[in-house]
């Protein structure tokens, strides 16, 4: 048995030279080929060995032997063509009649392994997905009889992710060698990996079986267990950097509902318990142009998001403006009962949104340059959408402090901000300010939720959830200071997502809430006692 | 001599009150359970079991908008977590409930349906003690007691106040209900407690059970009104009614305001609990949707309604805002939150004082018509019908 091994490789590794120094269209070696005469075993073998040598040959006896045209004729591996009986190996045709040849009979097992042999073919492919594909069929399973063609496929293959799966595979199958040198370079090669698989083979060798070491020499343990120890630090540094990802990302896009929080509720000194529906309109009014592009420009469809993004503040901050206009407006100095009104008028735009688009949650189609993602790890995925929104979040922001700390308007916002009597009496003319400074905050709050569309699904009740995370932020960052809004933001997105990952979704909540009271205790003054309006009578 | 508190407590509700609670007592404790029990079904007058189960309902509800206007009439904290406390008393009489039920659950084991459902083997250690209806009192109480006292120690020591207050509590409410939803906490997760069988051994869906529970509900009213309006009348009430109109002056004074609203805090929250346990065998189930923020958010418009710093306002706004609701959910479901947005901000703008303020707005202009003549006096009739809505709105900003 050991010897047969011995002779298969010897051969695949004479094939592999023949392949290198031969001329491009050489001719399948009949002695592989000879194995089919053979009994069951023997096919099985010549199989692999097929796939092992590779070669457009080797595709086309595959071909043939997958669509059951493959036979034998007196000790001979023949392909039935139509009426004509042609020479496996060469491909020139017999004189012998169809019905002499005996087909070769395809059960699960010659299935199998043609399945394996073709993938073995794939790595030589041109098509990087095809060789991706294969690497990972193989690498799943690999037996000692592929090595020489992952060997030969390292040392062709130039992409990074395809050598790694190759490496990673033929180390695996050198694990078992008799060789303790060539076992310690395996172990030394798969401590590159950061595959939890990987892990849990290596882990395997540290195990006592029967009372022996399943690897019995000392070196090779001790360079598994350092190879274990890279691993867990390149997972653990790969989560962590996944973790910190998704608290960026759920921070950025907490940090544009928070912006336009922190400005209506520094202006005005009141909640909008609407603005999570101010989310909602904007992400209503995304899902709008995605329809309008679907039908009227779909050569432009991708580009639907950038078209958006005025749509969505403009409708947004319409609605905001008709909510200062008609109702705030008359509830001036009586926080909580605006807090009440709009809290009704949330009821009532999250009830015209049920029955004008329906109940159902709508699924919005991200723009084809924002699907996928870059992987980090094994498991560890940074999606472009959410890549693409931490930088929107950034743009936002650029142009919220540009707003607020260029401009004759951004200045009056400020102004009414810290003290609305004095700013009145130098000439502000405060109400025009609350009215734009409410159609701003609205805007972005909208675009809040054309970004939140991108990621989230779209229904009535989108926004509820966000009020109250929105208004942590801002209590947390301080009113009326952009800067501790994007730190709160962010910090509260990554702390959350740690605890999440720690303890899990409620838990983490819980715990931030609990973390917001004991804040609010250490620094009332800070954040809690106001100067203005708020310092109390 | 102190006046013995007996007499300060009847004294601190006029004659005219009192004549409306025997009224009120005649018709809840003797009216409505004759007619449900006495009377055939064919009498006009013979109340179903539907309608007296609403009705039990609608006064829990009531009992929670008195501890609603409690808090925010009469102290100006606008608390989002009543519903909180609510569900606490609920779930805390749930777990009696739930054990009453014994094996005719659907597996005929010792602990509740879901338990065996997560493969529990046996109670977890919370569950200790809630066979006893005494321990199920007992938790009624001091389990809301002791979440809004410590809760209320803390926000109310580093002076959290006004919107930062509701916030907060609202945040809790919700932190809460998602606690509860969780399979795993222990309390039947998404679908909570339901499918009661027994109090103390009867029958819960008994009429004689019924209308026992109506009757505690009102008489638990009662009591809240009464006890509410000696608090409010009383020096304490006073205190509390000057710390929402100015903090600040208040503790220059010499008082410190955290005594004053922890209590009035504390007691809301336990008045909740107690409606709370009531409302669950009248419901028949308490599932965590109970808390959801927007429950709470409709306790403070019951209480907007009818009118905020009256505790009769309370209760006519809780009972109007229901009986709209029962109607519409029944005849245009869809139109229901429209109605409940517009009703937010209708009475916001328009009816600062509620009901009962629109009543003295109207009964003041018409006594001062009818003494337009008499040039002495429209002056300060004029004051007394300004001054309620001038407080009302001094309270709202404190």
């Amino acid at each position: 048995m050991f010897a047969m091994k011995l002779l298969r490789r010897m051969l695949g590794v004479a094939l592999l030279l023949a392949l290198i120094g031969g001329p491009a269209r050489a001719a399948l070696d009949p002695s592989l080929l000879a194995g089919f005469a053979g009994d069951f075993q023997s096919r099985m073998n010549a199989i692999e060995a097929i796939g092992v040598a590779g070669g457009d040959d080797a595709r086309r006896v595959l071909d043939a032997l997958e669509a059951g045209s493959l036979g034998v004729l007196e000790d001979k591996a023949v392909i039935v063509d139509g009426d004509t009986v042609r020479d496996a190996a060469s491909g020139e045709v017999l004189t012998q009649a169809v019905d002499a040849v005996e087909l070769i009979t395809v059960n699960n097992r010659v299935r199998r392994t043609l399945a394996n042999a073709r993938a073995a073919l794939a790595l030589t492919s041109s098509d990087r997905a095809e060789r991706l594909r294969a690497a990972i069929t193989l690498g799943d399973n690999p037996n000692e009889t592929l090595l020489p063609v992952f060997e030969r496929a390292l040392a062709a293959e130039t992409d990074e992710e395809i050598r790694g799966i190759l490496a990673r595979a033929a180390a695996r199958i050198n694990l078992a060698s008799p060789d303790p040198l060539v076992r310690l370079r395996a172990v030394r090669a798969l401590g590159e990996s950061s595959d939890p698989a990987v892990k849990n083979l290596l882990e395997g060798l540290l195990q006592k079986r029967d009372g022996n070491w399943v690897e019995p020499h000392p070196e090779v343990r001790t360079a598994a267990k350092m190879a274990i120890d890279d691993i867990d630090r390149r997972i653990a540094i790969a989560e962590s950097v996944g973790t910190v990802f998704s608290g960026l990302s759920l921070g950025s896009i907490l940090l544009l509902a928070a912006l336009g929080l922190a400005i209506t509720y520094g202006v005005m000194g009141v909640i909008n318990m609407a603005h999570g529906e101010l989310l909602m309109v904007g992400a209503y009014a995304t899902f709008l142009v995605q329809g309008l592009f679907r039908s009227h420009l779909p050569a432009w469809l991708d580009w639907y998001v950038a078209a958006a993004i005025p749509v969505a503040f403009l409708s947004a901050a319409l609605v905001g403006v008709a909510m200062e206009r008609l109702v705030l407006r008359h509830l001036y100095g009586r926080p909580l009962e605006s807090l009440l009104a709009t809290w009704g008028l949330s009821l009532v735009l999250i009830q015209a949104a049920r029955v004008i688009f329906g109940p159902q949650n709508l699924e919005l189609a991200n723009p084809s340059w924002m699907s996928g993602g870059v992987e980090l790890a094994a498991g560890v995925v940074l999606p472009y959408n959410r890549i693409v929104i931490i930088g929107f979040a950034v743009f936002v922001l650029v142009l919220i402090w540009l707003m607020m700390q260029k401009t004759r308007l951004g200045m009056f916002v400020r102004a009414v901000t810290q003290n609305r009597p004095m700013a009145g009496c130098v000439g502000v003319p405060t109400a025009r300010v609350d009215t734009l400074a409410f159609a701003i905050g609205s805007g972005v709050a909208g675009l809040g939720g054309l970004a939140l569309s991108q990621i989230a699904n779209v229904g009535p009740a989108m926004g509820t959830g966000y009020i109250v995370d929105a208004f942590m932020v801002v209590v947390l960052g301080g009113v009326g200071q952009l800067a501790g809004a994007v730190w709160a933001a962010l910090g509260l997105g990554i702390v959350s997502k740690f605890l999440e990952g720690w303890a899990g979704a409620v838990i983490a909540k819980i715990l931030v809430l609990v973390f917001i009271i004991v804040f609010i205790q250490k620094r009332p003054q800070g954040i809690f006692a106001l100067k203005g309006r708020f310092a109390d009578s | 001599m102190r006046t013995p508190f007996t007499v300060r407590l009847i004294r601190s509700t006029p004659k005219s009150g009192w004549l409306a609670i025997a009224v009120f007592a005649a018709i809840t404790l003797i009216g409505v359970p004759l007619a449900h029990l006495a009377l055939p079904e064919s009498n006009p007058l013979h109340l179903s079991a539907y309608t007296v189960s609403l009705l039990g309902k609608i006064l829990c509800y009531m009992v929670v908008a008195v501890a609603m206007d409690l808090i925010w009439g009469y102290a100006g904290i606008l608390s989002l977590g009543n519903c909180l406390f609510f569900a606490l008393g609920g779930y805390a009489f749930g777990m009696y409930l739930m054990r009453q039920i014994g094996r005719d659950g659907s597996y005929g084991a010792d602990i509740p349906d879901f338990m065996v459902f997560l493969d529990w083997k046996e109670l977890p250690w919370y569950w200790a003690g809630s066979d006893s209806f005494l321990w199920a009192l007992f938790l009624v109480v001091a389990l809301p007691g002791v979440v809004a006292f410590v809760f209320g120690w803390f926000a109310f020591r580093s002076r959290i106040k006004g919107v930062y207050f509701s916030i907060i509590t609202q945040a809790l409410t919700y932190a809460a209900m998602l606690l509860f939803f969780r399979n795993e906490t222990g309390f039947g997760g998404n679908n909570g407690f339901t499918d009661f069988k027994r109090i103390l051994g009867y029958g819960i869906t008994s009429p004689e059970m019924r209308v026992t529970l109506f009757a505690l509900s009102a008489a638990l009213l009662i009591v809240c009104l009464v006890l509410g309006r000696y608090l409010v009348t009383s020096r304490f009430g006073r205190v509390l009614a000057a710390i929402r109109d100015a903090e600040s002056r208040v503790m220059f004074i010499g008082y410190n305001p955290l005594h004053y609203k922890l209590f009035m805090w504390t007691l809301s929250a336990v008045l909740c609990g107690l409606a709370g346990a009531l409302y669950v065998p009248q419901v028949g189930i308490i599932n965590p949707s109970e808390m959801s923020p927007a429950n709470s958010i409709e306790i403070a418009v019951w209480v907007a309604v009818g009118g905020r710093g009256t505790l009769v306002g309370a209760v006519l706004g809780a009972g109007i805002v229901n009986l709209a609701k029962s109607f519409f959910t029944v005849t245009v479901p869809e139109y229901w939150p429209f109605f409940l947005g517009f009703l937010f901000i209708a009475v916001t703008l328009y009816l600062p004082d509620g009901v009962v303020g629109l009543w003295r707005r109207l009964h003041a202009r018409r006594a001062l018509a009818a003494a337009s003549d008499v040039v002495a006096v429209p002056q300060r009739l004029r004051e007394q019908a300004d001054s309620a809505h001038d407080s009302a709105a001094k309270g709202a900003t404190a």
